[in-house]
């Protein structure tokens, strides 16, 4: 199958997953082109996460084809992790590594995956640590960061591999509310520079500022897709007005 | 605090008044008294050595096997922590056949008491793997492989002294324990750090080296530590193969000597003493990466 032309960067067709018996994604489509920003909403255990994961295949499908730049993914394909180091991931719980100081969580992956030289490497932490703004933690550990400092060392350490797209799973989600906004800036700014990012959020102020496509995710499906000023202002289906009343009313 | 305002004496001070607030039950109840049990015993072994020649003859005799128990426990764990680790890692691997070999091996030693493991491979499963060896040896000399086949073949039982049958012995017994200390280690680090560096590229391998094992060698230091200790204790049992080390070397001197009080004595306080000193190390070592994650 081939990619509907050089623009588009993620080209998902009829994705399917199931977790044993549990269907997490019943037939998913969707397109991102380069430089978008495509936010998934939706109720938990709608399988907004588990399409993002498919992404970068840390969850197989079971049916259904996923292409990241021209490239198809699957379990036989010996490139996933040339593929995966295309492919920036933030969770929803940092995962940084404990045993390992700010500067080396950043340039461990650009040594050992990138193969890059010790001060190439270096150079390239700093300058992403002081695009999220904070150059001065590069020798603590994560466990003497804030949770919002932490994000943004997860976001840094994603960076600094220069991936072409960036995922994004709940990026907020654990964070303590004052700490919230310091992530989106840098999630912002991102999205301003022109990176093609996949964001699973429920930031909805967020959706509305960087978003090109909002997407609501139900029961395995995508049930709507737009622009979101037009989603928020006009939604077609009851269960995204349902959800929208849900998620807006406080 | 450096001058006091004449209200302060007045409101207690907590810092100076938890510990007051201990009382002599608690006390009581909190002191390390067996550690005043273990120093008795060691004055009451000094003065038995110093003063009984009987005690002093037996000491001086047995310690000759102190370099062969160290020797011998060093050797076997060291072997013992890369069979675990390959083991260990085999235990979690997600080919069948790794997993169930693994799995098979752990089971297989855990289900057999040490000492008939000492017997089985120092007697029956190394010379056997001597047989298969001169087989292969004579097969290789054939196929004009002469210079791998010929010292093949040429390695005959008398070749592998039983000291060295004795740390096979070891290594593949502890072998299955460590594995299974590692395999511990290893799940109890969580999906999230296996996710994020394979979402950055990394391969299965490299995850494990640089960001799974690290973690998880650090959290299982104290039970590889304790493990170590029971090694110390467990070599012994090589003595039935007649290596030399200290309880080997007692069982002579009892035997020759009649002295068996001396022997015995001599001997159980040589073990305390090592083990001992090897758990003071372990807790030290356990307090020190405490007091670094908390750093």
């Amino acid at each position: 199958m081939a990619t509907a032309g050089n623009k588009t960067i993620i080209e998902i067709r009829n994705l399917h997953k199931y977790f044993g018996d549990v269907q997490a994604l019943r037939g998913v489509d969707l397109n991102v082109e380069r430089g978008k920003v495509v936010v998934i909403v939706g109720p938990s255990g709608s399988g907004k996460s588990t399409l993002l994961r498919c992404i970068n295949h840390l969850e197989v499908e079971t049916a259904g084809e996923v292409w990241v730049d021209g490239k198809r993914l699957s379990e036989k394909n010996k490139d996933i992790n040339s593929i995966r180091a295309e492919i920036g991931m933030v969770f929803q719980l940092f995962n940084l590594f404990p045993h390992l100081t700010v500067l080396d969580n950043i340039v461990l992956a650009q040594r050992v995956v990138r193969g890059r030289k010790k001060d190439e490497a270096v150079r390239i932490a700093h300058e992403q640590l002081e695009r999220v703004g904070i150059s001065e933690k590069a020798e603590n550990f994560p466990n003497q960061l804030s949770g919002g400092q932490q994000q943004r060392v997860a976001i840094a350490r994603a960076l600094a591999m220069n991936p072409k797209i960036m995922l994004f799973d709940e990026p907020t989600s654990a964070l303590d509310p004052e700490m919230i906004k310091e992530v989106l800036d840098v999630m912002l700014a991102l999205a301003k520079e022109g990176m093609t990012m996949v964001c699973v959020t429920h930031e909805m102020g967020f959706a509305r500022a960087a978003a090109d496509e909002l997407i609501f995710m139900d029961d395995g499906l995508i049930i709507e897709a737009g622009p979101p000023a037009e989603i928020f202002k006009n939604p077609k289906h009851e269960r995204t007005k349902l959800f929208l009343s849900q998620i807006l009313s406080h | 605090m450096t001058h006091s305002t004449g209200i302060e004496p007045t409101l207690p001070d907590s810092r100076t008044s938890a510990p007051r607030s201990k009382t002599l039950q608690e006390r009581i109840d909190e002191f390390p008294w067996w550690v005043g049990g273990i120093f008795i015993i060691a004055i009451g072994a000094f003065h038995l050595v110093t003063t009984q020649t009987s005690f002093g003859e037996a000491l001086n005799f047995i310690r000759i096997g102190i370099g062969i128990t160290i020797t011998t426990t060093l050797y076997a764990y060291s072997i013992a922590l890369v069979i675990g680790l390959v083991a260990g890692l085999g235990r979690i691997s997600r080919n069948v056949v790794v997993r169930n070999l693994a799995t098979l091996y752990v089971e297989l030693i855990r289900g057999i008491p040490i000492l008939v493991l000492i017997f089985y491979i120092a007697l029956v499963a190394v010379p056997d793997s001597l047989g298969i060896f001169k087989t292969a040896g004579a097969w290789l000399t054939s196929v004009g492989l002469g210079f791998i086949g010929q010292p093949l073949a040429a390695i005959d039982n008398d070749s592998i002294s039983l000291n060295v049958r004795a740390i096979i012995a070891l290594s593949v017994t502890y072998g299955a324990f460590l594995a299974e200390i590692f395999r511990a280690g290893i799940q109890s680090i969580g999906k999230g750090q296996m996710e994020a560096a394979r979402s950055l590229g990394m391969s299965y391998g490299q995850a494990m080296r640089y960001v799974i094992l690290p973690q998880a060698i650090r959290n299982v230091l104290p039970a590889l530590g304790n493990d170590f200790v029971a090694m110390v204790k467990d070599s012994s049992l090589v003595s039935v193969l007649a290596v030399r080390d200290i309880t080997q070397v007692a069982r002579l001197y009892a035997g020759r000597t009649f002295r068996f009080r001396e022997a015995y004595t001599i001997l159980a306080i040589l073990y305390l003493g090592m083990t001992l000193i090897l758990s003071i190390l372990v807790r030290v070592l356990e307090r020190r990466l405490h007091g670094d994650s908390r750093k």
